[in-house]
């Protein structure tokens, strides 16, 4: 295809990405740097026949003046990340010298709102990805089992959890986990304590909340496996039953080498969107026990008043967690490509 | 798998369907499980006295004389007006999934038959977009938004939607070209053809299955997106989802719950129907990326 051609057909999306992805970025990096001006104030002293008095006030002009002069705002450098919301250096300095042992020293890092968030998304990305991985793999292996005509049956009430919007599937299972729930009424007579509710506590909200983000990307993974197991290599397989392979050594050594580029590929979309995790955070109202870095995100810029350079930094944060995320990836592609080329 | 299966013994049959079962009630029984209880009053489906109050309908019954009620929906439906969260939301599919099939389109298509180098950049490029968590980019939006007076109509977050999602769309749409063969465009180019008629009369007829498997993922994308359409567009324009956070946040007061549980059960049947329509569409889809990549 020339050149031009291409430019033609590429030029729409193009567009379309540049100005609403590309130019935002920028735009995030730049907000991320200035702060809103503060009002200019001046003093008017008030003299009467009992004294003077000083009066502070806002001089509305001279604001909307210099809001229209430099409408991104006052540069601050870097500030905004270092200050306590996001970075927090001089927090995280004092904790460092203040703390006796590394135990202390976390959970003082727990008490800063951007390594709370960081810590559970980690935790979440990191328990999740490798667990639905798991779950996935086995659920395919036990579907290729079945006879054909259930297989549609159950692939179809699998896909569900997946399918459903997030918000919607994490209040589905937050109403059934609640105190008064069915499984909230399971969990307590399990544990036998009647006031047990997962609401009151971390740990359990953390491990519900992992539970729905498996229940809800485990069928991706399935159903990539179980399309991989269509593609079997069928006499690969009889070759090692005729060499006596049991079971369990046919999967082994079998059925995952053949399945590790689709258990990578996996793993790279399911590293990137557990985290960007937000909906169950919602859905669970769990803010009080967990927040991920999306939701400070979302909860700057949803307030009354919204804070778009606090959001910003902690945007520029997030996206270079995830290109750290990525990079052993990027590195991996452009490896691959540059071998090629060569 | 027809030697496999005969050695079987029956032990491991039955735990493997045994965890097959196991598996079908964590995925379906939720949803079971909420759509019955949607036609409960809140002291049924939410049972502190006794949990089998939830199937049976205690309450209901003493309240309405009938073990079901639609007072969820009519309240949800009627009362708090959740029809206009659904024309809304109708109305957002409909535009970004032909908005971006048809640049989506015509992108992936010239990537796919393009052989330069910068192709391969591109499809990069696409990738870390792709990877970018959305809810990052929406502090760029917002003071453009405002600044230009667009901030809160359907519009604008039809827009946002369309780019948003114009990196996995073309990534899956490429795929989806680079299974046509070659050879049937340039042919046509032999004959004559330019090469948007090349694309027009030869490729477009045979590339339905992708374009239709595409869009019931720019669909999905659309319809169960929170972060943009709640950000974005105004009460009075909300679509469903985020329609439905906000009922949690009046309803708990107002002890309404269960105007939100039946918004739930609406906002999930279409998905049902989606699912159980285009099965295969969604399973090919979903591996389109993985098989090829």
């Amino acid at each position: 295809m020339k050149h031009r051609t291409f430019f033609w057909f590429f030029l729409p999306t193009a567009l379309a990405m540049l100005i609403f992805i590309a130019a935002p970025i920028v735009s995030v990096v730049m907000q991320s740097f200035f702060t809103p001006h503060e009002a200019v104030l001046v003093v008017v002293e008030n003299c009467g026949p009992f004294g003077c008095t000083e009066e502070t006030s806002i001089d509305q002009e001279a604001t909307a003046q210099l809001r229209a002069e430099k409408p991104l705002g006052r540069f601050v450098g870097l500030d905004i990340y270092f200050d306590r919301g996001h970075l927090a250096i001089k927090e995280v300095g004092e904790a460092w010298r203040n703390s006796q042992g590394l135990g202390s020293f976390f959970s003082e890092l727990g008490d800063l709102p951007f390594y709370r968030a960081l810590a559970f998304t980690l935790t979440y990305t990191f328990v999740c990805t490798p667990a639905l991985i798991a779950l996935g793999f086995a659920i395919a292996v036990a579907v290729n089992t079945l006879h054909r005509h259930l297989k549609g049956f159950v692939i179809f009430f699998s896909l569900l959890p997946m399918i459903v919007t997030p918000l919607v599937g994490s209040l589905i299972l937050f109403w059934m986990i609640d105190a008064r729930g069915v499984l909230g009424n399971l969990i307590q007579w399990l544990a036998a304590d009647p006031d047990l509710s997962l609401k009151a506590s971390t740990g359990l909200m953390w491990i519900s909340l992992i539970v729905y983000g498996i229940w809800s990307s485990a069928p991706f993974a399935f159903v990539v496996f179980y399309a991989g197991l269509q593609t079997m290599p069928q006499d690969t397989l009889e070759s090692a039953m005729i060499d006596g392979a049991t079971r369990w050594q046919q999967i082994r050594y079998v059925t995952i080498p053949h399945l590790m580029p689709l258990v990578t590929f996996v793993a790279l979309i399911q590293l990137m969107d557990n985290f960007r995790v937000f909906e169950p955070i919602v859905g669970f109202n769990a803010e009080a026990h967990a927040t991920s870095l999306s939701w400070i995100i979302f909860n700057d810029l949803s307030g009354e008043t919204q804070q778009l350079s606090a959001a910003a930094t902690t945007s520029v944060l997030t996206i270079l967690g995830v290109a750290v995320l990525l990079s052993p990836v990027l590195v991996r592609t452009w490896r691959d490509f540059a071998g090629r080329g060569a | 798998m027809s030697i496999a299966s005969e050695r079987r013994s029956p032990a491991l049959r039955f735990a493997l369907s045994a965890f097959i079962v196991v598996w079908l009630i964590i995925a379906a029984f939720p949803f079971l499980w909420t759509l019955w209880g949607s036609f409960k009053v809140e002291l049924d489906f939410f049972s502190i006295a006794n949990w089998t109050n939830a199937l049976t309908g205690a309450n209901t019954e003493n309240t309405y004389g009938s073990p079901f009620t639609g007072v969820g929906y009519e309240g949800a439906w009627i009362k708090e007006e959740f029809w206009r969260n659904v024309i809304n939301t109708a109305f957002v599919c409909l535009f970004v999934v032909t908005t971006s099939l048809t640049i989506g389109t015509l992108g992936g298509y010239a990537l796919s038959r393009s052989g330069y180098r910068y192709v391969f950049w591109l499809l990069i490029i696409a990738l870390m977009f792709r990877a970018l968590p959305q809810i990052t980019l929406v502090s760029g939006y917002l003071p453009v938004f405002f600044n230009w007076n667009v901030w809160g109509f359907l519009p604008t977050a039809i827009i946002v939607l369309v780019a948003i999602n114009q990196p996995f769309t073309l990534w899956m749409l490429h795929s989806f070209f680079e299974s046509i063969p070659k050879d049937l465009d340039e042919s046509a180019k032999v004959d004559g053809c330019t090469q948007f008629q090349a694309f027009w009369h030869v490729i477009i007829p045979v590339m339905w299955p992708g374009v239709i498997t595409t869009g019931l993922f720019s669909f999905l994308l659309a319809y169960n997106d929170f972060i943009v359409t709640s950000l974005v567009l105004a009460e009075s324009n909300r679509t469903m989802i985020p329609a439905i956070a906000a009922f949690l946040g009046t309803t708990q007061t107002e002890g309404n719950v269960m105007f939100a549980v039946a918004a739930v059960v609406s906002a999930t049947a279409p998905l049902f129907v989606l699912v159980m329509v285009f099965q295969r569409q969604i399973v090919s889809g979903l591996t389109a990326g993985a098989v090829k990549g």
